[in-house]
């Protein structure tokens, strides 16, 4: 038989629309906002308008007896009940990591930290109240600008934490002489110093803020034998293991859910001291307690990404074969080492060579301490900064050659027949077609076409010039083998769990331990569960993100769920239709060798014979006739911990115009060719795509985190942070290429990250290559016109000198 | 306290609110309409956008009291009859939303610009929706679904 017959409509591939959306375009909706509770008391949080300072008194008296008010604490109040924010991954043995309480008694570390709480029958009563709470602060020295702080030791400037001495928290080196995986990077620059090409550039990955639209809101409830805490977060198995861990409640006596949750992009991945203080205020009063975020308390208090400076030495032979990366970075932690924390730029590390086969490589990140907040994951985590940092070179490399950026990659990326093919950074590349797709997005773009016309804008003297920016990337996703992590010293694995239940009357449902907040998993886990068992794929029905009914999991980050929850499912799957085989062959009175199983039937071969795997789950559900040492359930479950990473890549090009008299920029046309292997859902990836390239085109053009000189975050709303509208985006041209991972079943690489990793230096590379030739060699994000302006006016002003 | 008695949702309300309640407050917290959300506290995500006497208002920028005696319609009350409006199927179609936290106002936004403009270039679509953010969809398919939508009423 054909693949076809057996599987008359494959699920796999098929443009589902979402399970997800009727609940969601009809406002029947479970925000953990939306919680209310017999009973519920509402928390204000009082915060600190310092950077740094140490706390000399809380006068509680006037809040306290305000009208409606329950109680209000500080973090005096409360011992170690409150337990501690924790970090999961000290990137050194030798980390430096300040104690981190949720609500500190004595000195804050930046302008947001929480430090009292009033807790009130209504959130309006509670909001009032704080307004009256009067803390004296006594200010201190704040550690802020990141270069600075990195040197304070030395210039005895200011420290985030003076009691640690130090605002260095980690130096994490990796180099491919002493790992073996490759030569050594001074010889190598030195070589191309004496005759070769050598690079040398330094680039600000600006502070970026998550944003996800729903704040973050957390509800509490004591009351019963087990403790519920309600959370839009995107790690509910997570939180219920650090409460239990930080605040000596079981484990088992704690259920964490996760309803629905208003996105993440990481900023949802975190331990926060909002949960933490609203965990013990529940069990203080024994009543339920909510709180919910203003967006103005998110901005300032939820964790901050990106944050690096980034010193880049890339050497090549006078042909453009590249011989050397060096990689020196400073990481901004904020004021705490954040649960990933320090491990997001260490992500970076192996990234940086990318596609390409660099023969030497170091890299090394100084983790820095500031009083600012506090940074973690955020969309790509790690991946983005490294992939903007190396395809910001070759475009210089390219340049410096007076080749085609394009060109200067082929020479020295991996080809499609070297896989798998082992990086210098130590990893193994399974699969890829960097020819395949970059063929397919220069064809799609009109890439040849596109260069005429810059070159007529360039002859003509145009002041609109036309530039077009190139971003060949691949990423490593499905976080991650656990003895991968281990060996980095993270602090837990990186399986992922699922169960099949099948039901007796039909039905199946499916428990996966991702948590989903927009991704769709509903759907897509649907589709591959209903090809597996070839039952309809509306009979599957996937729970998740409640630790009481998804017992075990790791969560959704890292573009991880499909990759490894994924082949969880698929492995769950398997285990039920080899159980049910063997009740099939009971049933039709046949050898098991004797059964196949297609479309959801189990036919006995050479027969007209067969039953459908829902007969079978009803027959085990009555157990009346089962073979005799079977358990009547064909339910079961798989943990999957995964091989090896996946690896995505693509091929992204942008045109971008600039006007040259004003620094205005202008997206033209945007074309990316995705290889994320097999699709499950076309309709879901191409929406992660789109959303993913906002968020990095964002980072080249509007979004930063600006603090002023006292340590304010000035962009603390949405008026000053400025996420892009419908009317600053343009409709992007997608395509796809496929060549299946080899690690996993389905042959997955995941997506959730593609877009916002690839987007950002291809739109940079696009400012920098429209105003190049007026001697602008790099113009740092977000590419306003401001910056644009200064940019030329500074090269105009060298030119001159120089001449 | 103040008496106001309005409609939401066809149904008839009456209340004695605070004169500082915001409307999406009064929505949510005493009407349980908790299909209407918050995004910010600047009026600037429009995540909190309904109809107040068929004209698109963000809910967290008006007073309870100041829609003292208006018809509210929320995203709960735009199906009729068990049927979605089209802006609500075109967004199912059009895969247009991710979270769908945005979804609501976005909804809400995409129904009255339709209402001014039955057949809206992409142009205008974009402008139209600039009140409204969405940090999930990069804005492509929501466009296509109001496209999407306008060619179903007006066909
Ligand atoms: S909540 Fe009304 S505009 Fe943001
Ligand atoms: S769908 Fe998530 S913010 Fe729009």
């Amino acid at each position: 038989m054909t693949a076809v017959e057996e599987a008359p409509v494959a699920e796999i591939g098929r443009d589902r629309r979402r399970k997800e959306d009727q609940r969601l375009i009809t406002g029947r909706t479970r925000w953990t906002d939306n919680i209310t509770l017999p009973g519920m008391l509402h928390v204000a949080m009082v915060r600190s308008p310092f950077a740094h300072a140490r706390i000399v008194g809380i006068d509680t008296s006037e809040a306290a007896s305000s009208p409606n008010v329950t109680a209000v604490f500080t973090g005096a109040d409360f011992g170690e009940e409150l337990g501690a924010c924790i970090n999961a991954w000290p990137i050194t043995p030798d980390q430096v990591t300040p104690a981190h309480s949720p609500m500190p008694a004595d000195r804050v570390a930046f302008a947001g930290e929480i430090v009292a709480v009033v807790v009130a029958r209504t959130a309006t009563a509670a909001r009032d109240a704080a307004e009256l709470v009067d803390v004296d602060y006594e200010e201190l020295p704040a550690a802020l600008d990141l270069k600075e702080a990195a040197t304070a030791d030395e210039t005895g400037g200011p420290i985030a934490h003076p009691d640690l001495g130090t605002n260095k928290s980690a130096l994490w080196v990796f180099d491919s002489a002493d790992a073996g995986t490759g030569g050594d990077v001074e010889e190598a620059i030195a070589k191309a110093r004496a005759d070769g090409v050598v690079i040398e550039r330094e680039f600000r990955q600006q502070r970026l803020i998550p944003a996800f639209m729903e704040p973050r809101s957390v509800v509490v409830d004591p009351t019963g034998e087990q403790l519920t805490m309600w959370s839009a977060t995107q790690i509910p198995h997570i939180v219920r293991f650090a409460l239990a861990a930080t605040t000596g409640v079981p484990e088992s006596k704690i259920r964490v859910i996760a309803p629905d949750v208003g996105g993440g992009f990481g900023g949802k991945l975190q331990t926060t001291p909002e949960e933490w203080v609203v965990w013990a205020l529940a069990r203080r009063l024994g009543k339920p307690v909510k709180y919910t975020e203003t967006r103005s308390e998110s901005l300032v208090a939820g964790h901050h990404g990106r944050d690096q400076w980034q010193k880049l030495t890339l050497s090549a032979e006078k042909d453009g074969t590249v011989t050397g990366l060096k990689v020196e970075l400073l990481a901004d932690l904020g004021a705490y080492v954040a649960v990933v924390g320090g491990g997001v730029p260490v992500l970076g590390a192996f990234m940086f060579n990318a596609i390409y086969k660099f023969p030497a490589y170091h890299f090394a990140c100084q983790t820095v301490l500031t009083n600012k907040t506090w940074t973690d994951a955020y969309r790509g985590a790690g991946r983005p900064e490294a992939t903007f940092g190396i395809e910001r070179m070759m475009d210089e490399l390219a340049a410096e050659l007076g080749v085609d950026p394009l060109e200067v990659r082929e020479k020295n990326w991996i080809g499609h027949e070297e896989f798998p093919f082992t990086t210098v950074a130590g990893l193994e590349y399974d699969s890829g077609n960097y020819e395949a797709a970059t063929a397919l997005a220069k064809e799609k773009f009109g890439y040849a076409e596109l260069r005429a016309e810059q070159r007529r804008r360039r002859e003509s003297g145009d002041p609109v010039q036309l530039g077009i920016g190139v971003s060949t990337f691949t990423e490593m996703c499905g976080l991650a083998p656990s003895r991968v992590l281990g060996s980095l010293d993270y602090g837990a694995g990186g399986w992922e769990h699922a169960s099949v239940r099948m039901l007796a009357t039909g039905t199946v449902e499916v428990i996966t331990g991702a948590s989903a907040h927009g991704q769709g998993h509903e759907t897509a886990f649907s589709q591959i569960v209903a090809d597996r068992l070839g039952v309809p794929f509306e009979a599957v029905e996937v729970l998740h993100g409640d630790t009481q009914i998804a017992a075990k999991g790791l969560d959704t980050y890292g573009s991880r769920s499909l990759v490894v929850g994924g082949e969880a499912l698929v492995r769950a799957s398997d285990k039920v239709i080899a159980k049910a085989k063997l009740v099939a062959a009971h049933l039709l009175e046949a050898s098991v060798d004797d059964i196949e199983f297609s479309a959801g039937r189990f036919n006995v071969r050479g027969t007209g014979q067969g039953m459908a795997i829902g007969e079978i789950a009803a027959a085990v559900f009555a157990a009346h006739d089962l073979p005799d040492d079977m358990e009547p359930s064909l339910d079961s479950d798989a943990t999957y911990d995964p091989v090896n990473f996946s690896y995505p890549h693509g091929t992204h090009l942008c045109a971008m115009e600039v006007d040259t008299e004003t620094g205005a920029v202008r997206m033209r046309k945007y074309t990316c060719v995705d290889d994320v292997g097999t699709v499950i859902n076309p309709l879901i990836v191409a929406g992660q795509v789109h959303g993913g390239l906002v968020q990095g085109i964002a980072q080249a053009l509007w979004e930063e985190a600006v603090y002023d000189d006292a340590g304010t975050l000035v962009s603390g709303s949405f008026v000053d942070y400025l996420l892009p509208t419908a009317a600053d985006t343009i409709d992007f041209d997608l395509g796809h290429t496929v060549t299946p991972s080899l690690t996993n079943s389905l042959g997955t690489k995941g997506v959730g990250e593609a877009g916002t990793i690839a987007s950002t230096p291809a739109v940079v590379n696009a400012v920098v290559d429209a105003v190049r030739h007026l001697g602008v060699d790099d113009v740092r994000m977000p590419c306003t016109p401001q910056r644009v302006w200064q940019a030329i006016q500074a090269a105009a002003a060298t030119e001159g000198a120089s001449r | 306290m103040t008496r106001i008695t309005m409609t939401v949702d066809g149904a008839t309300v009456s209340d004695d609110v605070a004169p500082r309640t915001l409307l999406v407050h009064y929505l949510r917290e005493t009407l349980g309409k908790t299909g209407t959300v918050v995004g910010c506290d600047t009026s600037n995500c429009g995540a909190c956008t309904v109809h107040l006497d068929g004209q698109s208002v963000k809910s967290c920028n008006v007073l309870a009291v100041q829609a003292d005696g208006a018809e509210a319609t929320t995203i709960e009350g735009l199906a009729s009859d068990g049927e979605l409006h089209p802006v609500q199927r075109a967004f199912h179609e059009c895969h247009a939303l991710q979270c769908g936290y945005c979804t609501p106002g976005m909804i809400m936004q995409s129904v009255d610009l339709l209402a001014e403009n039955p057949d809206p270039s992409e142009e205008q679509i974009r402008i139209g929706l600039e009140g409204n953010l969405c940090r999930c969809t990069g804005y492509q398919n929501i466009v296509e679904a109001v496209r999407t939508a306008a060619k179903e009423v007006r066909s």
